[in-house]
């Protein structure tokens, strides 16, 4: 492994800003996140970069690191080739702040728009209920979500449409379903989903699921479900007949 | 003159774990204006990290279980310095704590019958930590965090409370600052919950984030509350030990409860050859017990892998010294063995502990359902804290309140796994209960000292005033926690105890010229000098109270006193700041345990 490495690192804030090379020693095991703490200890003191546990649990590391969007924490410096400077930015899809960080106050607004859950009555007068394991690994595989916001930066509905205020974007498209499928939930979301949500806008490329460090298969598992039952509720055939006679 | 933004709340909560955010819904749900700061996004505190379990006597797995059993396991893992009050209500609410959480969308693993699922943990009797997979502490803030943001709290993300601010003698708010910003800010409260969370960062290993600098701790010292316990600092037996950049990342004890093995590097299972007297009736003395136990064979007893993390982070420390450690300096911790047991062991690890694989695969390319990992202790977690009362969570100053890892007296010398969890929900909502209440009683208008936001203020910006030339902030942080390590580690001396307190001191007089470059936003130097005052506090209260305490017991080994002195099991340690701003330490009596309750832990011994 070489023993030195350049990080590019994007610098600035909402008013604009450059990349600046930063060369520091690295050595076998490290990840990004270390790289730019050491450089934030020897050379740029004032680096701002938002980080928390440091090891994959939290989401807050998430920046686009040679153009992907990872975790710095779990993205380690022997899967990148470091002949090369590794060029790091902050998340294309949110405001900057400042350097690599972004403003991701959106998805808590977003995720309040999304009707709470509502349990059905309890099963037994002890006010307890009784699920199934199958059941309820459905709906742990979405509440896995770190909320790291990974798959809202590479959604081009948010990332290029910037369609922020009508669409939700796939993490909380995820929690939505979570919503949703859990057994004890009785809310009816579908309507929202159609109509504020928009879910329709997603057109199921899957960026967001490639992306997802908790291996989440956000597309096939979570929207697909969901716009299936948007289909089932407003453009069945059979149901539409039915509506005109 | 800085200005400060103002917000005017009943309760204000510092912190947004799972003590704060339950604090907060219960404060919320009596009706006070909540205001909830915490300093980084919410659902990112160090709860997340939590991955075993939350105790609770269900008895759902092992009907023989019940609050007097879950009582009587806290006191012995605690050894009886416990608050036995707090023991008392932890055990008796914390059932129906977690069918809270339940009902709030929580979606822990079930049993064949449909109920919540529990798994063996180090210490408990029987099967009692109700679980998601191995990450049940997301499961837990995020199941609080999208309760909570319907319950009509004020969330302040990414502020860093400087001060707390005081009328006549009780707390009134606290002035902080936005890190995103960088500015002022001024939360009136008629009570306040700490719910800050540890001290871990003040080790260099540690599993704790960086946000665990005990402000929580500092902030109730310097208002004038007492600090109970901090001589007790939990080093978990077993975080990563290698790669170097992720040493110290907890290996979660579900690992050893799903039948996982402690070698060292001749291939012995050491713990066999050292299970002390307290656990001896309870704790397998054959290799083939330890594992019908950890498959749920309620005749057997427990693998001694599953006694109290104390015991077992002394046994692997004393491995590696005696030099029959791994190449990296732990021992192994070895799951893959299971194969030799059960079908398909390979997917059942994988299902059981899908963060520790992934963990390994992703951190230290290691496929830990086929090889043993290499682990060591790692500084966790603090049983010690702010001194309360056992049924408010009032401190000693009125209208300030504290919950969870920040508050002393559930856990006393120890701490069990999955007592964490509960202790948080448990307490949370008491605090926040009382201290609504506090609120509603003790609504007089009050004084906010503009004398002292200034000063708060100007302490603030000196780092700028010193600039690029003063002390690096983020290496007087680096040095604190070198001497942290090696001086009040997990073995302990006099000697290397007063020196640690004399760099302490020279690490105060840096931290008091620490300087930084650049703006107020998002300015991570300015913020770790900030994060100093705190880690320093703490760190001295630690050392005084380790050096006070002359004998071992709990988390606490003192090689110059290696045993336990029944004398000092009637006592509590209390730090206090004096009039003169000088740290005391002093011992306070156990209050005396009422009868009813002598007599179910006797029952159990």
């Amino acid at each position: 492994m070489a023993t030195q490495a350049m990080f590019r690192i994007w610098r600035g804030d909402p008013a604009g800003g450059a990349f600046q090379d930063y060369v520091t020693p690295v050595e076998e095991g490290m990840v990004v996140l270390d790289a730019v703490h050491r450089i934030q200890a020897q050379q740029a003191p004032d680096l701002a970069v938002r980080w928390n546990c440091k090891a994959g649990k939290c989401g807050s590391c998430s920046a686009e690191i040679n153009g992907m969007p990872k975790l710095m924490c779990m993205t380690r410096l022997s899967n990148l080739n470091l002949e090369m400077p590794i060029i790091l930015e902050p998340m294309h899809t949110f405001p900057v702040i400042r350097d690599l960080v972004t403003d991701v106050s959106w998805n808590f607004r977003a995720k309040l728009t999304i009707r709470k859950f509502k349990p059905r009555t309890p099963d037994s007068p002890d006010g307890t209920w009784r699920m199934q394991q199958a059941d309820v690994e459905r709906v742990q595989e979405f509440r896995k979500c770190i909320e790291c916001f990974l798959c809202q930066d590479v959604c081009h509905v948010l990332r290029e449409h910037h369609k922020h205020d009508e669409f939700i974007g796939p993490r909380l498209l995820v929690h939505a379903a979570a919503l949703e499928m859990h057994p004890l939930d009785a809310e009816d979301r579908v309507s929202d989903l159609k109509k504020k949500h928009n879910i329709g806008y997603c057109n199921i490329t899957t960026c967001c699921r490639k992306v997802c460090p908790e291996s989440i298969t956000i597309t096939e598992n979570a929207i697909i479900p969901l716009k299936e039952r948007v289909v089932d509720q407003f453009f069945d055939p059979l149901r539409q007949l039915f509506h005109i006679i | 003159m800085p200005e400060f933004q103002r917000f005017s709340y009943d309760v204000l909560v510092i912190g947004a774990g799972g003590a704060g955010l339950r604090a907060a819904i219960e404060a919320a749900a009596s009706g006070a204006k909540v205001g909830v700061v915490c300093k980084s996004l919410l659902g990112k505190a160090h709860t997340v990290m939590a991955e075993g379990g939350i105790a609770a006597a269900l008895a759902n797995v092992d009907d023989r279980d019940n609050w007097r059993v879950h009582f009587a396991d806290t006191m012995r893992g605690g050894q009886y310095l416990n608050n036995w009050r707090m023991a008392e209500l932890h055990a008796k609410e914390a059932p129906e704590c977690v069918h809270e959480l339940e009902a709030w969308g929580a979606l822990f693993d079930r049993t064949k019958d449909g109920r919540i699922l529990q798994r063996n943990f180090g210490g408990h009797k029987y099967p009692r930590l109700a679980h998601v997979g191995d990450r049940t502490g997301l499961e837990m803030i995020r199941t609080l965090q999208d309760h909570g943001i319907h319950c009509g709290m004020q969330v302040h993300m990414e502020c860093t409370v400087l001060d707390l601010l005081m009328d006549s003698g009780r707390v009134v708010g606290a002035a902080g600052y936005d890190r995103e910003k960088g500015l002022f800010q001024l939360w009136q409260a008629k009570a306040v919950v700490l719910a800050t969370g540890g001290i871990g960062r003040a080790f260099k290993v540690t599993s704790n984030s960086w946000e665990y600098t005990g402000d929580g701790l500092a902030l109730a010292y310097r208002s004038g509350a007492e600090l109970q316990d901090m001589e007790f600092v939990q080093f978990h037996p077993t975080g990563m030990v290698w790669p170097i950049s992720v040493a110290g990342i907890l290996v979660t004890e579900g690992v050893r409860g799903e039948g996982g093995v402690l070698r060292n590097s001749e291939g012995r299972r050491f713990m066999f050859d050292d299970i002390p007297d307290l656990y001896k009736t309870q704790t397998a003395d054959n290799e083939d017990e330890g594992w019908r136990y950890t498959q749920g064979d309620k005749n057997a007893r427990r693998p001694p892998e599953l006694l109290t993390r104390d015991h077992v982070a002394r046994c692997i420390n004393r491995e590696v010294k005696a030099g029959r450690g791994t190449p990296h300096g732990g021992v192994y911790l070895d799951i893959a063995w299971i194969k030799q047991r059960l079908p398909k062991a390979e997917e059942h690890i994988k299902r059981k502990l899908p963060s520790m694989y992934h963990q390994f695969k992703q951190l230290a390319d290691l496929d830990i359902t086929k090889e043993p990992m290499e682990v060591g202790p790692t500084t966790h977690y603090m049983m010690g804290g702010i001194r309360v009362d056992g049924d408010s969570q009032m401190s000693t100053v009125p209208g300030l309140f504290a919950a969870g890892e920040a508050a002393a007296g559930l856990h006393g010398a120890n701490r069990l796994g999955g007592n964490s969890l509960s202790d948080l929900v448990v307490f949370g909502r008491r605090a926040g209960r009382y201290a609504a209440e506090f609120a509603r009683s003790n609504g007089a208008a009050v004084t906010i000292d503009d004398a002292q936001l200034q000063t708060t203020a100007a302490a603030a910006l000196a780092p700028f005033d010193h600039g690029l030339s003063g002390e690096n902030p983020y290496q007087i942080q680096y040095d604190l926690q070198d001497t942290m390590q090696s001086l009040v580690g997990i073995v302990r001396t006099e000697n290397e105890m007063e020196e640690a307190l004399d760099k302490i001191t020279q690490l105060e007089a840096r931290a008091a010229r620490a300087g930084i470059g650049g703006n107020r936003q998002y300015n991570n130097g300015w913020h770790t000098a900030m994060d100093l005052g705190s880690m320093l506090i703490v760190s001295e209260a630690v050392t005084h109270a380790a050096l006070l305490r002359k004998e071992s017991r709990g988390a606490q080994f003192r090689e110059d006193f290696p045993n336990k002195d029944p004398e000092w099991g009637k006592y509590n340690i209390v730090v206090k700041r004096g009039v003169h701003d000088e740290m005391l330490v002093e011992k306070h009596a156990l209050p005396p345990i009422p009868d009813e309750l002598k007599a179910v832990i006797e029952e159990m011994k």
